[in-house]
Order: structure tokens, then sequence, then C-alpha cells
């Protein structure tokens, strides 16, 4: 177990055959994070949108009247411990441990589950209360800005389910290893827009 | 990130003890944030910004010791993308308040608490 403190060997370079780009994966990473980016500003568009509407409740319920702190504390470890267990999954994955890698990742995925299902059920809670996307501006906002997240982590889980039978199936092929890499990437994003929801829409909204 | 494989020998993942110092001071920052706005109850002018500060903290601490973000030769052009993404972010973000505070400061002051429709309502009766 000593051994899994010190850092991971670099895995040695291939020779590529001629003509072909090597170091795929490292382009392909990049490029994903890029595409990255440029999800940060669409979520920087749902942010500014609600901030700017966080006090047009139409005297409807505001953030004070509705979130439920405890709840949005536990959704917020949820995804945290899963951003982990994906970190734990990818190390597996680079020291080419196969089950231990999809041991982590399943982890990963029951979390993110977790999250997703606390979520719909406080939209449910919310709706059925009367305060749903169509009662105010800072409620289609709030829906809007929560709502995307939350799809974006929906959409991650599904990719993670078929990366899990993937990886089960083919084993942790370079090709397996350099989508798991892209996915990490994707779900620590996610966590850190979670960071600013909470933050921002959650607690902010709660404040006096 | 750029690149699963190090060209220096170095690990591009990080380690356990890196993922698990992220974590723990990922949940002190969350817990300390979440503290203050539900027990703490301290004035809203210390808390507003405490818990940006938390939250912008936070970020940090996922960007390093979660997605490795950093100088080094293979992180830089990550780190050079997450820069541009982070001021555009901050131009539309604080611009849309801006304007937004500004359209509001320059709106003509409605009646005391009525909205459009009790306005209207009140003109056709």
């Amino acid at each position: 177990m000593n051994s899994m403190l010190e850092p991971v060997p670099a895995i040695p370079f291939v020779q590529a055959e001629a003509g072909e780009p090597h170091d795929t994966t490292g382009t392909a990473a990049f490029g994903f994070w890029v595409y990255l980016m440029s999800d940060c500003v669409l979520f920087a568009a749902l942010f500014a949108t609600f901030m700017v509407l966080s006090g047009a409740t139409a005297g409807g319920p505001t953030g004070k009247d509705l979130f439920d702190l405890p709840n949005v504390l536990l959704e917020t470890l949820s995804l945290l411990c899963s951003s982990f267990a994906c970190g734990m999954a990818m190390l597996a994955s680079a020291r080419q441990r196969v089950g231990e890698a999809l041991a982590w990742l399943l982890m990963t995925a029951l979390l993110g589950l977790a999250f997703v299902g606390m979520e719909l059920n406080e939209f449910n809670h919310l709706i059925v209360e009367g305060a749903g996307p169509r009662r105010s501006a800072f409620l289609s906002a709030f829906f809007t800005l929560v709502g995307t997240h939350g799809l974006h982590v929906s959409a991650g889980l599904l990719w993670l389910v078929v990366l899990l039978a993937q990886v089960k199936q083919r084993g942790l092929t370079e090709t397996s290893r350099g989508r798991l890499m892209c996915f990490s990437l994707f779900w620590h994003f996610l966590d850190i827009i979670w960071i600013g929801v909470f933050t921002v829409v959650y607690l902010v909204g709660s404040m006096p | 990130m750029n690149g699963v494989r190090d060209t220096k020998g170095q690990a591009a993942h990080g380690s356990v003890r890196s993922y698990l110092t992220g974590l723990l001071l990922a949940l002190v920052l969350t817990a300390l944030a979440f503290w203050l706005v539900m027990v703490a109850a301290a004035p809203a002018p210390f808390l507003f910004p405490a818990v940006l500060i938390l939250g912008v903290a936070q970020i940090g601490v996922h960007q390093r010791y979660f997605l490795h973000t950093g100088l080094s030769r293979d992180k830089r052009w990550d780190l050079v993308a997450l820069a541009l993404a982070a001021a555009v972010t901050v131009v539309v973000i604080g611009g849309s308040l801006w304007v937004i505070h500004e359209l509001d400061d320059n709106m003509m002051p409605h009646a005391m608490g009525a909205t459009l429709d009790e306005q209207e309502q009140g003109a056709i009766l």
C-alpha cells in the first residue's frame, strides 16, 4: 500500500509510426479542455442571467423561502466525493489496474447518480409547491442555470456508463484511457461549476 | 491533462496524496461556507464576500489538486485557455451586472409596491 503514495512513473514514450501523430491522447485531452472552456462561457452567461434576475421574484417566493441548505450540502458532498473517486479511478487507470479503476468509476457513477436524484427531488418539490420555472424570472433563471448543470451531469453519467462497459469489455486500452481522461476533465469541470452554483445561487440566496 | 504521458518522466496524474489533500481542503472550504450562512449568521456585508472568497479558493483547490493545472511545460497551454475563459467569464458576468444595474437606475420609479398589472388595473378602474 505504501507504493500508492508515490507518484506514478510515466508510461514509456511509444515510437509513432511514420506519418502518424504521436501523443494523440494529449492532443485530444487538450482539445477537450478547450471545449470545456467554451462550456464555461455558456455557464457564465447563465450565471449572469441568474444574478441579474435574482431579485425578480414577482411577489412570489424568494431563495430564502425555498432553499433547503442541508440538502444542498448533501448534494455538494456527493459531487465532491464523486470527483475524488474519479481521480482515484484515473490513478488506477494509469497503473493499468482494471479492477480498481472499474470500482472507482462505479463509485463515481453512484455518487453522481445520488446528486442527480437529490436535485430532481428538489426540483419536483419546488414545482409542486408552486415555485416552478414559470412562477417568476428568478425561478426561470434558477431552473435554467441549475437545470443545465444537472443536464451536464446526467449526460456525463450516461457517458460514464458507456465507458464502464467499454473498459470492462476491452480493458484499459490506450483509447479507453484517453476517453477516461476526457471524462475526468468533464467531471472535475462540472464540480467546479457546482461550486459556483452553490455559492452564488444557494448560499448568497439564503443570506438575510 | 496535456498528455497522459509526461515526457519528463514525472507523474502527469498526481498521486493519492494530492487527491486526498484536495478533497480535504475542499471539504473544509465547503463546510466553512455552509456553516457561515447556516449557523454563524454573520452580517451580510461580511458574509457575502466571505462566501465568494471561499468559493474562489475552492475552485483553485480543484484546479490544482484535481485538474493539475500548473505552469509546467505540459500544462501551460491549458492554463492559457483557462485564463481566456476566466477573462470572458468576468466580462460577461461583471458586464451584465453593471449594465443592468445602470438600466435599473435609469428606469422611471414605479408606484410603491404596485406591479405593472396592478397599475394597469388602477388605470382601468
